[in-house]
This record gives structure tokens, C-alpha cells and sequence, in this order.
């Protein structure tokens, strides 16, 4: 297929095999070998490249696991694009010299387009910018000094003036090939809205969807499978909308976690923090709420929250559509209620109180795979527990409810007791496994310990490691 | 002068513009031709059949080589006494081994293909614990090698108390950013380039040119920079440069490796896991008399460089602390599991944790403060060593700890003369305000019942040299070309430590010029023969020392040149700020240059050092092992949430001792990203194999080093800079892994939030995950 966008301001046209990664694509065929491969499954970022699609601020994305049809359409900015036209260095380039931020520099390259593109956008907390950008050197201790002292510097007028979408020959040739594309029949499609994808999916329903590919991408480079058929979802624009209704908020299937964590962190801030914790930014600014919920993972963040707010999924079936509480989505390990033909719209979130708080336990914090992500929703009134819905990941085959210890909750006095007496219970709810992010015992106790902490917190007790300052 | 200058590194400017090139990065012709390895599937056992005829059919597969396809040796060991074969001719010993290389026109081609084999296996019993390998007695060396000074048992039974327990110490991936990667140009006549991603390019050519069946001579090794290597690169990489060396023999095109990250942790080898049972005789006041220590080192199937790294794990058994009677015990346990290799500290940082460990025992036992405890067991301070530190505080008229003389006797028999951890260590304490903290911690930990603190200092003393006292040598060679520009070149290699910056900056100070006259270049086994890994915390030293002897080869031969033609002593011409003084007389270096060119006077020279004083007999532990110690120490405080075990460091201080330093901040540089990865190693780096010896922690999904939020919060990093008593270059010291042991501060700081929840001894094992610190949770509460 064939695909226009643009790289470091240059129009470009590429024809390509559907999965040939951005990254493959620069360092074996455009030439340009800045971005570094260094583990090509989007944990490590040295492949790290600033991503602009029109009208939109600047992403940084993992070039390894992003496919090239991702890109039609958008600007991809590369570190050989990041100086000023007479060679200029862009001030973190430059404060990453004078503070000593780079050693082995073979990160280098991804962690100065991460913090490229935070300074583009104004964002100074460096410890989440940089939790997708992996350093064996520095302890990044001079990293973020770097990063500190390049804040202070505007935003070169190279990259602020962001002249690439002005220029019309470049539009049309995309739009053109949008067109096209939305008439190929066959193996490959880009369907630009949800319409045209129910429609080509009822025709091809074992088809592989592809929104953000921070999961599928991995199919591809550490499972070597060739994916066919497969649509893009990129151009399906109603997918992405945030929709704000008198019952609460609905959010469309191709939603970015991103894009979704301000509208999650003001209605539920607990929920908010889980998502800042999801991943990384380069992760986040791909993955897609559909595509979290859709490949059924056991261990994805957003399940457990969502089920825990009362979540309701919308499904589509060419022009059927129905709507289900997400939990009953989730049937067993590998296995969900979703038909043939059938993908995620959408999940709507019901306007509640904030009563909602999610504990995210890994080896590192930032940017891991929950060992355990516990979310309870948990109202307390006069005293004694209203309602209690309680979901986990990690703790079974599926994102799972706890309706054994929500029911030795609810109508109780919110006390110690009742939360001890409650413990037991955990062991009727998940019968969790052991694997290399913990063991099944220490799965069990950290889960019931979860509840204790949560008791422990609206009792005013410290219990944040997080929010523990020197 | 250029040294003692915080320059940047010399490829600072070229790192943030992507220019800096690595062995992927290099432009390659067309007809390049990508190599992977198949692996096998079992860990332990023997090939029954090998079916790679869907291998030979995949798209882009241009051959298939196996063990016997091979034109000469099959042996990528850097152990002249062990044979470790680059491809399977049979025997299995570990998930991962390399049984067939595919060669296929792109990396993905050959990636895929490798994964078609079919290959049946007779497996049998894997052995992969330290357990199973004790069991069946499975080991290098006839039986465990024992250094022993005094009658430690005596001493022990003797003593008021005993303490006594044992520590499991987790491996470590490199996770270098760059994976290995090595590409092999053939070249006329049979002969071979190749340019690779090696500590070791040496060894490189050694094992290239016997897996040719050619003299050295017709390989040539060029090594730019690697993208990180720790010690992971200096034996893992042989295998890759063979199999491109061979496999481009074969098709006659340049043939380039690269392993896949997931390959990468799969393939090769990581630091060694250890057990360390401890045994300590002591009085009152924790002071020890006697003690004992079983080292279980997990060596993983081949030899590799087990032996020195276990060596080392001994030598760095005493750390800080003279043992007045003491016996380590080794063994070298084989497993069917990667083999463990080379990683910073080579074995120091498991020995180091090891009499660590013990000390916080200790202190818990005796209940009196670690540092006092610390203190009281120290060696003895060299004289002199409190004017050392130029803004060390006066000594208090009676040292905190009260402490006596102890003693200067390692264990190996060697006396430390340059002891500087009691000054050290109490302006640390003093700056890092240590003995408040510990209060404020007490009073935080009593108001907070979920949430508990710990706060620990720990010094470091480690040995510098190669223990294998013949590898303490190298090489230089320097040009100054008629323009007044200098090309340098040495045996080292620059894997991000900035080697060649501090090296550059030598060169620069003897001719009295400026940086920006000297090229840094690859390093090339065509320039400089016959060098040393570039390893053991010694490229400054031992390269520096190289480069400064050329360069005064030449050096003087312009001094004598300028002399006679201004009738002046040579001794009197000076090469400072570009130009060459004599007398009243100074003249532009580049004039100086031309005009000895134009008088016939040559311009290059090779430079040799090798380290003196040192001699040591690894089988009996006697002799002098080190030229110097390079000293540390560390206060980390941390928290820990008692409900999960999730923790954070909170606030690190360190002061370290880089000598006269070459350049502070590479030093700096050096010293906060081996504490960092220290603490990783301690804290979130867990190595997990399953029953059936596959490691399931194989990608940075499940392996998960430090990320930027795990660095301290407040992150104070000072140098102690007192020039080195060895007489080293411009009297820095080596400064490449002894930070590393730094981050065993972190680890005791969990050990003693730990300790604040109950009366028991944590015992906390490594790495101290969350899962670990709630299980020693509950043993100090049980």
C-alpha cells in the first residue's frame, strides 16, 4: 500500500507492506539511523519520535512498534530533524551537552525527542515525560538537570512555526490517497469512519483491528506473525470522541489513554493517577481505551477501574449495536462476548460521586504491568458501607469483581473489623497464579492488604509511598 | 591544563544529533547478508534430530550453518581452559544455546526462519539452582577454592556472640541499550574486518581468527563506542563476531549480526546470582573476632570468566572491615543456565553485600548504630589521611566510635595502605547530617504505622587491577601530523564512560594544547595489538598511562629539538597554552611541529605501561592482587509501604573517592549512574527462570531496571578529592565500577525500614522487591 506523510518536513511518499514498522522503515531504507533500536517493543524508547497530526500538539511515539500506515497523513519529526534549519541544536539538545546528560548516547537520541516534545508542550514533570525512555548510564540524574535547564528556552521557531500541514500539495496528495484507499477492497483496509469499518469488517471478520498497535505491534516484532487481513482505525475520527451526557461521559473506542486521563483525572483523580502510571507517554499517546479493553488482557489498567465505576461497553455489529456492563464482556482467559464482525464503539462511564480509588502494585512504578491493580469503589455512609464495587487485574484469567468481598462489606460499619473480617474473602473471589511479576500468595495477600490501605486512608493515615518527600 | 577539566563527552555533540554512529548504524553495501541464531528449547540434554529444511526454504534464507559446516574452530570461550562451543555439535546446556546460524538477506528474514527448525532432543534432569548444582556436585574446579587467614572457628568459638545467617543474592541483566551486535567484511586474500560492539576487540580478532583457521594478522577488529556494555560485552560478543566472521567467509558478502533484545537476554550472560552463608564470632560491641563465609556462586554452563569473578567475590569479602581471623570458601557451581559473565564489580559487589550484610547483623544483634558498628571494624586509616580530604573536619580529640587500632591485613594478605573510610565516612555523615536523619527517621516511623523509613550508610573499598596480574598493561599510539594536529589512538574502548575524553585530555596536557587538536580514534587492533579487555575500572589508568608515554616519546623529541636550536637544556622547554616555551622564548606548537617535520624528526610513537608492584597467586589467595583501592561511601534513605513492600528511595549521598580526578564530571557521571544501577540490581531487577530453565524476565516488559522516577529524590554526589597515593595518572583513580556498591546503601536502608516493624533481623534477600520486603515483613514481626 501506499502512504504519504511527512518526515522532518519533507513530503514522502512510501510504498509499504501494511506492519513495516516506522522504525525498520527509517533505519533500513530512508537512511537515517539517529533512532536507535532498543528493544523493539515499546519499553525502551530509543526509538522514540515526535509525531504531529494535523491540528493536534506533538506526540512522542515509539517508532518500533508504530506501522508506517499509522502515519498517513501526520508529520513524523526524527533527531535528525530536531535542529534549526543552519544547524542550530535545539536547547535540550544543547543542555544535554553542558549538563552531561548523555554517556553511552545510544538512548540519546529518544530521550532528547522526549524531551523535545515536552518542551514543545509545556509539560515540566520530567520523571512521567521520561518514564518511557529507558537509561543504563546516568542514573538520569543529569538528564533532568538537562531537561531543567533547557525549560527556561522558547520553543524554537522551527518547531513552534510547524510549517509542514501549510503546505497543500502535501494535503491533497494525502487526501488523495486516503480515497483510494478507502475504495481497496482486499486484505488491507483504512476505513475513515465507523461506518465504512462495520461495514468492511462484517465482510471481513476475522480481520485483525489496529488502533494504537502498542499490543499488536508486539505480534508483529517479537511474534513474527503476519497479520491478514487488517484494517487501520486511524481515519474512523467519530471513534474518537469524548462525549459528555446528562448520565455521565462516553468514550470512544480509539480514544488515547492521553486523551482520556484529564476527562478520567477531574471526575475521578484516583483514576487519573492509575493512568499516569499507565505505560509511558509514548505508549499512551498510542494505546487506545478500545484496544485496552478489546484484546481482553488480564492484566490491562483501564478494566478494573472502569468495572469498578460501573462501566458499560458498546458493541457494534454492522449496523447492530448493543451495550453491556463491561465486566460480563470479559469471559474467560483469551475468550470475550464480542461476535464476529463485532468491535468496541465505545465505553460510557456513569456520572457518579468520587468514591473511587485504584492501587497500581508492580516492581517499578513507572512503566510496568501491574503484578496487581486493585480499583474500589467503595461509599461510605453514616458510617457503614452504601456500596461497594470492587474490581482487580492480575488477581485472575480476566479483569474480575470482587463480589465475595463486596458483599462482606456492604451494609457494615466501615471499620477495621469489618475490613479484617472481609479478608478471607479474597481467597472465595481469585485464585491467582504465580508468574515472574509475583507469586500467587503474595497476589492474594497485597490484594487483601489493598483493602486495608484504602480503610487506612480514610482514616487519615499515611499510606502513599508516592507522596512520601524527603 | 586539559585534565581535571569537567568537559563533556567527546561524542556529546554527536549523541543528541543521532550522528554517533554504532555498529547498526554503520552504511553497509547492498548485498549485506543478516545473520540469527536458531536457539535450542530445552536446558538441558542432546540433539536427537535437526530438521532445517523449512529453515533452508524460508523466504530470504541464503544458508543455513550448523556445528559441522564450520570451517575451523567452534569455540567462542574466552577461557583458554574451557571449550564453549558457538554452535550446538550435540550437547544442550541451556535454554537459548545457539544450534544453527541462519544467514538471510534482512534481519527480519532470518529472524523468522530461525524459528522454523524442527529439532527433537534426548532431554535429561536440567540442573539450575544453586541447590540442584550443590546437590549433584556440579562445579568448575576440582572443589572450592578457600582463602583463610588466623583459625577463624577458634576465634568464633571464643567470641561472646555469634551471628550467623545467609543472604540469596539475585543475577543482573547488562541491559545495555545497544544489544550485541557485530559485522564481518571480507576483504582480499581471505582476510577479515570487523567492526563490533566489544569491550574486548582483542579477543575478538583472537576468536575470529581461529574460528577462520587464520593468524591474527589476517583479522582486523575496529570498535568506535559501544551503546553501554558493563562487562556485557566483554566475552558475549564472540560468538556474534564468529558467526559474521564464518558466515561471510562462506557467501563472500559482509555479514551483519545483531541480536534481537529478547534474544539478547535470552542468549547471553548476566551478573552471577550468589548464596553467602555467613558465620561471625563477636563481642559486645560488634566488633568481629572470627568469621567464616560460604560463597555459592551460580557460574551458569560455561566457564566464561567464573574463576576471577569468584576470585573477586573473595577479595571483596572483607570490603571495609579488617577480619582478624577468616575463611572464605568458594564454589563454582554449574548450572544449565546462561553462563553468567563479566558485570561491573566482576564479583566485588556479591562478596561486598555479603560482609554488609553481615555488619547490619551485626548491629541488629548488638543494638547498637551500623556506623559506630561500621566504624569499629574498619581497617586501619592510613596516616596521613586526614589532611587527605581537603575539606575533611577536624577530627574529634576521640574518634564516635571509639575506635582502636585494627588492623591493615586483608584477608589475601595484602596490606592497605591507603585506608581512608574513617575520614571518609564522618565527612559523609557530617554532610549527609546522618546521625540526625536516623533520629527524624525514628520519630517519622513512630507517628506513621503503615508508612516506615530507613536510613543506612555503607562504604565501599575496591580492589583496582586485573587479577590476572598479566592483563595490567597497554597500549598507545599517537601521531602528530605536520599541521600541528594529533591523532591519537589506544587499547581501550569507549563504551559511555568517556574513556576517550579523559584520555584525549591526558594527551592534550602533555603537549600543552587544547582537546580540539586531538582526534579520538576507533579503537583498532591494526593500531594497538595485543590489549586488555576493557574492563576492571582500569582504562584510564592503565590507557592513560600508555598515551602519556607516547606522547612524551614525542614530546621529547620536540624539547630536544627546540632545545638545540635555542642552546638551551631540554628539560627547560615547556609545552603549555598551545605554544612551546624556552627560556623567554615561546613559539606556536603547530610552528614547532612543522619545522621538527621539516628537520626529519618523527612525529608518531607507541606508548607501554604496565601497572607495577603487583603479583598475586589466585590458588593460595597471597600476594598483592591491587595496586590501589578506590573508596566510597553512601548514605540512602528510603520508605516502604508495609502493606505491599513497595518502597522508593528518597534522598542518596554519596561521597567518592576518584582521586586527582581526570575529569569530575565524567567522574560524577560514573558515579550516579553506578549507584542507580546498584539500587536497580537491589531493588526492581529480578531475574526469574521458570522449572524448565527458561528465563521468563527475557524483554524490558518484564525486566524492569531503574526508571527515571526510581532516582533519588534528592541526589547529593560529592568527589573526596585527595590525589591517589599509587603514583597513577596525574594521581586519579579508576572510577568505572567501584560506584556500583554504592547502591548497597539502598538495600540496607529497606532492611532497616524493614527492621522498624518488628524485633526480628530482617534477613532480607536480593533483589528486595516488594514481594521480598513484605516477607521480611513478616519474619521481623513473626
Amino acid at each position: 500500500m501506499e502512504i504519504t506523510f511527512l518526515l522532518n518536513g519533507e513530503t514522502v511518499e512510501v510504498q509499504t507492506a501494511p506492519t513495516r514498522t516506522l522504525l525498520d522503515w527509517l533505519r533500513e531504507e530512508s537512511g537515517l539511523s539517529g533512532t536507535k533500536e532498543g528493544c523493539n517493543e515499546g519499553d525502551c524508547g530509543a526509538c522514540t519520535v515526535m509525531v504531529t497530526a494535523p491540528g493536534e500538539a506533538p506526540r512522542s511515539l515509539n517508532a518500533c512498534i508504530l506501522f508506517l500506515p499509522q502515519l498517513a497523513g501526520k508529520a513524523v519529526r526524527t533527531v535528525e530533524g530536531l535542529q534549526g534549519p543552519d544547524g542550530t541544536l535545539h536547547p535540550v539538545q544543547e543542555a544535554m551537552i553542558t549538563h552531561h546528560g548523555s554517556q553511552c548516547g545510544f538512548c540519546t537520541p529518544g530521550i532528547v525527542m522526549s524531551l523535545a516534545t515536552g518542551h514543545t508542550n509545556g509539560q515540566t514533570d520530567h520523571d512521567d515525560l521520561l518514564a518511557g525512555n529507558l537509561c543504563r548510564c546516568t542514573g538520569y540524574a543529569p538528564i533532568v538537570r538537562s531537561a531543567e535547564a533547557a525549560g527556561s528556552a522558547p520553543v524554537p521557531e522551527w518547531i513552534s512555526g510547524a510549517p509542514e500541514f501549510s503546505d497543500a500539495a502535501f494535503t491533497g496528495r494525502h487526501q488523495e490517497r486516503q480515497r483510494s484507499s478507502a475504495q481497496e477492497e482486499g486484505a488491507v483496509a483504512r476505513p475513515s469512519s465507523s461506518d465504512e469499518l462495520a461495514a468492511w469488517y462484517m465482510a471481513h471478520p476475522d480481520a485483525t483491528l489496529v488502533a494504537g498497535a502498542t499490543d499488536v505491534g508486539l505480534w508483529v516484532t517479537k511474534g513474527l506473525r503476519e497479520l491478514s487481513p487488517l484494517a487501520f482505525l486511524a481515519g474512523c475520527e467519530d471513534l474518537r470522541q469524548i462525549e459528555t451526557t446528562e448520565d455521565g461521559v462516553r468514550i470512544g473506542a480509539m480514544v488515547t489513554i492521553d486523551d482520556m486521563r484529564p476527562v478520567m483525572a477531574e471526575r475521578h483523580p484516583s483514576f487519573g493517577e492509575l493512568l499516569r502510571r499507565f505505560a509511558s507517554v509514548q505508549v499512551r499517546g498510542a494505546a487506545t481505551i478500545g484496544g485496552n479493553i478489546a484484546n481482553g488482557s488480564p492484566i490491562g489498567d483501564c478494566p478494573p477501574a472502569l468495572i469498578a465505576l460501573g462501566a458499560t461497553l458498546h458493541l457494534r455489529k454492522g449496523d447492530t449495536r448493543r451495550s453491556l456492563p463491561l465486566e460480563d464482556f470479559f469471559v474467560a482467559y483469551g475468550k470475550q462476548d464480542r461476535r464476529q464482525g463485532e468491535f468496541v464503539e465505545a465505553v460510557s462511564i456513569p456520572n457518579q460521586p468520587d468514591t473511587l480509588r485504584c492501587y497500581k502494585l508492580s516492581k517499578r512504578f513507572d512503566q510496568d504491568i501491574s503484578a496487581v491493580c486493585g480499583c474500589f469503589n467503595i461509599n461510605v455512609a453514616n458510617g457503614s458501607v452504601a456500596t461497594a464495587r470492587i474490581a482487580f487485574g492480575g488477581m485472575a484469567a480476566t479483569p474480575k469483581r470482587a463480589r465475595a468481598v463486596e458483599e462482606a462489606l456492604v451494609g457494615r460499619t466501615w471499620s477495621d473489623e469489618t475490613v479484617s473480617a472481609a479478608l478471607p474473602a479474597f481467597a472465595e473471589d481469585y485464585t491467582p497464579i504465580s508468574d515472574m511479576r509475583a507469586s500467587a500468595e503474595y497476589r492474594l495477600e497485597a490484594a487483601g492488604n489493598m483493602l486495608r490501605r484504602f480503610h487506612a486512608e480514610t482514616t487519615g493515615l499515611a499510606t502513599d509511598v508516592l507522596a512520601v518527600r524527603p | 591544563m586539559s585534565v581535571a577539566r569537567p568537559l563533556p563527552h567527546d561524542a556529546a555533540r554527536l549523541h543528541v544529533t543521532g550522528q554517533a554512529r554504532y555498529v547498526d548504524d554503520i552504511p553497509v553495501p547492498a548485498d549485506c547478508l543478516h545473520l540469527a541464531f536458531g536457539q535450542s528449547t530445552i536446558a538441558a540434554g542432546r540433539i536427537g534430530e535437526l530438521d532445517l529444511d523449512a529453515v533452508r526454504t524460508a523466504p530470504g534464507v541464503v544458508s543455513v550453518i550448523t556445528a559441522s559446516d564450520l570451517p575451523a574452530e567452534n569455540d567462542v570461550s574466552p577461557a583458554p581452559i574451557f571449550h564453549e562451543e558457538m554452535l550446538s555439535s550435540g550437547e544442550i546446556q541451556y535454554v537459548g544455546q545457539p544450534v544453527f546460524l541462519v544467514v538471510a538477506t534482512s534481519h527480519l528474514a532470518a529472524r523468522k526462519a530461525a524459528r522454523l527448525a524442527r529439532i527433537t532432543y534426548e532431554e535429561r534432569p536440567a540442573i539450575l539452582t544453586i541447590d540442584d548444582a550443590i546437590a549433584a556436585d556440579w562445579r568448575f574446579e576440582e572443589g572450592p577454592r578457600i582463602y583463610e587467614r588466623g583459625d577463624p572457628e577458634a576465634a568464633i568459638t571464643a567470641a561472646e556472640r555469634v551471628v550467623e545467617g545467609a543472604i540469596e543474592i539475585g543475577g543482573q541483566e547488562h541491559f545495555y541499550l545497544e544489544g550485541q551486535a557485530a559485522l564481518a567484511m571480507p576483504q582480499e586474500g581471505g582476510d577479515m574486518v570487523v567492526h563490533c560492539s566489544s569491550q574486548h576487540p582483542t579477543e575478538i580478532q583472537h576468536k575470529v581468527a581461529e574460528a577462520l583457521g587464520r593468524p591474527m594478522h589476517s583479522v582486523r577488529v575496529e570498535v568506535r563506542r559501544m551503546g553501554g556494555a558493563f562487562g556485557g560485552k566483554e566475552s558475549q560478543g564472540n560468538a556474534l563476531a564468529c558467526a559474521c566472521a564464518v558466515a561471510a567467509r562462506t557467501t563472500g558478502k559482509p555479514c551483519k549480526m545483531r541480536y534481537d533484545r529478547d534474544d539478547d537476554m535470552t542468549i547471553t550472560g548476566k551478573r552471577h546470582d550468589f548464596r553467602i552463608a555467613y558465620r561471625a564470632g563477636i563481642d559486645a560491641t560488634g566488633r568481629i573476632a572470627g568469621i567464616t563465609f560460604e560463597q555459592y556462586c551460580r557460574c551458569g554452563w560455561s566457564l566464561d570468566l567464573s574463576l576471577p569473578v569468584a576470585d573477586r567475590a573473595m577479595l571483596h569479602a572483607d570490603n571495609a572491615y579488617f577480619l582478624p581471623a577468616v575463611r572464605i570458601t568458594s564454589h563454582r557451581l554449574r548450572t544449565n543456565t546462561q553462563s553468567a559473565t563479566a558485570y561491573r564489580g566482576f564479583g566485588g559487589p556479591q562478596g561486598m553485600l555479603g560482609i554488609e550484610r553481615v555488619l547490619d547483623h551485626i548491629a541488629h544483634t548488638v543494638g547498637r548504630e551500623p556506623l559506630e558498628v561500621r566504624r569499629r571494624n574498619f581497617y586501619e586509616e592510613a596516616p596521613g589521611t586526614e589532611a587527605g580530604g581537603p575539606s575533611a573536619p577536624p577530627r574529634p580529640p576521640e574518634d564516635i566510635s571509639g575506635q582502636k587500632k585494627t588492623g591493615t591485613l586483608t584477608p589475601y594478605h595484602m596490606d592497605v595502605e591507603d585506608f581512608c573510610l574513617s575520614a571518609l565516612s564522618e565527612q559523609l555523615a557530617e554532610s549527609s547530617k546522618y546521625l540526625t536523619r536516623k533520629s527524624v527517621v525514628a520519630e517519622w516511623n513512630a507517628a506513621n504505622p503503615i508508612l516506615k523509613k530507613g536510613l543506612s550508610l555503607t562504604p565501599v573499598k575496591f580492589g583496582i587491577s586485573f587479577t590476572l596480574t598479566h592483563l595490567n598493561q597497554a597500549g598507545a599510539l599517537v601521531h602528530v601530523y605536520n599541521d600541528g594536529s594529533i591523532h591519537l589512538n589506544h587499547g581501550g574502548t569507549e563504551m559511555g564512560q568517556g574513556l576517550f575524553q579523559k584520555v584525549a585530555q591526558v594527551a592534550a596536557a602533555r603537549f600543552g594544547v587544547d582537546t580540539d587538536r586531538v582526534k579520538i580514534t576507533a579503537t583498532d587492533t591494526g593500531k594497538v595489538p595485543n590489549t586488555s579487555a576493557t574492563a576492571a575500572s582500569s582504562g584510564s589508568d592503565l590507557n592513560g598511562m600508555a598515551v602519556q608515554a607516547a606522547c612524551d616519546t614525542i614530546r621529547d623529541r620536540l624539547a630536544e629539538f627546540v632545545s638545540e636550536r635555542f642552546q638551551a637544556p631540554p628539560e627547560k622547554v615547556r609545552f603549555a597554552g598551545g605554544m612551546v616555551h624556552v627560556g623567554d622564548e615561546a613559539l606556536p606548537f603547530d610552528q614547532v611541529v612543522l619545522e621538527a617535520y621539516q628537520a626529519r624528526i618523527s612525529l608518531s610513537a607507541t606508548g607501554f605501561y604496565k601497572t607495577p608492584d603487583i603479583s598475586w597467586d589466585r590458588i593460595n589467595g597471597a600476594g598483592r592482587p591491587f595496586f590501589y583501592f578506590a573508596y566510597g561511601a553512601a548514605v540512602t534513605e528510603v520508605v516502604v509501604d508495609t502493606l505491599t513492600g513497595e518502597n522508593r528511595i528518597l534522598r542518596t549521598d554519596i561521597l567518592h573517592d576518584a582521586g586527582s580526578s581526570l575529569n569530575p564530571a565524567l567522574d560524577i557521571g560514573q558515579i550516579e549512574g553506578g549507584y542507580v544501577q546498584g539500587a536497580g540490581w537491589l531493588t526492581t531487577e529480578e531475574l526469574v527462570w521458570d522449572g524448565r530453565g527458561r528465563l521468563t524476565t527475557h524483554a524490558p516488559s518484564t525486566y524492569k531496571i531503574p526508571a527515571c522516577s526510581d532516582r533519588p529524590d534528592i541526589f547529593n554526589v560529592a568527589l573526596w578529592d585527595a590525589p591517589n597515593r599509587a603514583d597513577t595518572i596525574y594521581r586519579s583513580k579508576a572510577v568505572g565500577e567501584p560506584p556500583f556498591m554504592l547502591g548497597i546503601s539502598a538495600f540496607l536502608a529497606l532492611s532497616d525500614a524493614v527492621a522498624a516493624c518488628g524485633p526480628g533481623y530482617p534477613a532480607l534477600d536480593a533483589p528486595a522487591t516488594p514481594e521480598r520486603i513484605l516477607a521480611a515483613i513478616a519474619r521481623v514481626r513473626a
